[in-house]
């Protein structure tokens, strides 16, 4: 899939989980998502940035702009060599929390994306990747 | 770091939200506005969210908070403005914001905190609130 635009950016602080939210906000400008895309790709950015930060204890994302075909889309991949998830199943309920969240990150990124897949290892990492298509 | 301002109306806070806050600063004005109720006895608390472009689940966590705080120390909170994207979104994401008393614009949420609280900003604030 032809790769238009690439970007990545460090997630070390929550002052870089606002700078992200930006970056995704303007690209999704960019692609002419409409105002309700817009706000669903900046706010699972926004979840799964503060999970790459508060569980994986820092990472990054990379922003791409990728064509498939005729219609375009935002990729953001989210890493982070944290201390994994053991069990994913769980992780991705609704109300599952470890932290100081509400337990909707990754269902709730999930949602909010047209696709979504997460690899994770204990000891290893974590790497969400999330898609949505104009 | 940047305090969200907080401004009194008699026995009204009001706080209008017009950045894009980070965590820190979210949970300093739910320390911030749970201190200024405790110290002018506030019967209400209206929070205007229409600049907000993002609420994620942290930042409706944190509104959802301070909604329990200010009932415990018996205040009543009132959200408003929230864009249509915004509320979409919300619900996609599994938040619906339980007990927290919304309403469209600053207008309509003073008066639902009026009847709520039996108080008006402009009557307390000419007799004067002790603080």
């Amino acid at each position: 899939m032809p790769v238009l635009k690439t970007d990545t950016l460090p997630i070390r602080t929550d002052g870089d989980v606002v700078l992200v939210r930006q970056a995704v906000r303007n690209l999704a400008v960019e692609l002419k998502f409409g105002l309700v895309d817009q706000t669903k790709i900046v706010t699972a950015a926004s979840e799964l940035a503060r999970n790459t930060l508060d569980y994986g204890g820092g990472g990054s994302v990379r922003l791409e702009v990728i064509e498939d075909g005729l219609k375009r889309g935002l990729r953001l991949t989210f890493e982070d060599t944290g201390p994994g998830i053991a069990d994913i199943q769980q992780a991705m309920k609704d109300g599952f929390t470890s932290g100081k969240g509400m337990g909707l990150g990754l269902g709730g990124a999930k949602r909010l994306t047209h696709e979504f897949s997460i690899h994770s290892e204990v000891g290893v990492g974590t790497r969400v990747m999330v898609t949505r298509w104009k | 770091m940047d305090h969200i301002p907080i401004l009194q109306m008699g026995r009204f806070l009001l706080v209008s939200i017009q950045v894009d806050m980070h965590d820190r600063q979210a949970m300093t004005l739910q320390d911030d506005l749970t201190d200024r109720i405790a110290k002018t006895g506030a019967r209400g608390v209206l929070i205007d969210i229409s600049a907000l472009e993002l609420v994620d689940s942290f930042i409706g966590r944190i509104i959802g908070t301070i909604a329990a705080m200010a009932r415990v120390l018996d205040a009543e909170t009132v959200v408003v403005g929230m864009r249509p994207a915004v509320a979409i979104t919300l619900v996609e994401l599994g938040m619906e914001l339980p007990g927290i008393r919304t309403a469209l614009n600053v207008e309509r949420g003073m008066t639902l905190l009026t009847v709520a609280t039996g108080e008006t900003g402009r009557e307390a604030a000419d007799a004067g609130v002790e603080d």
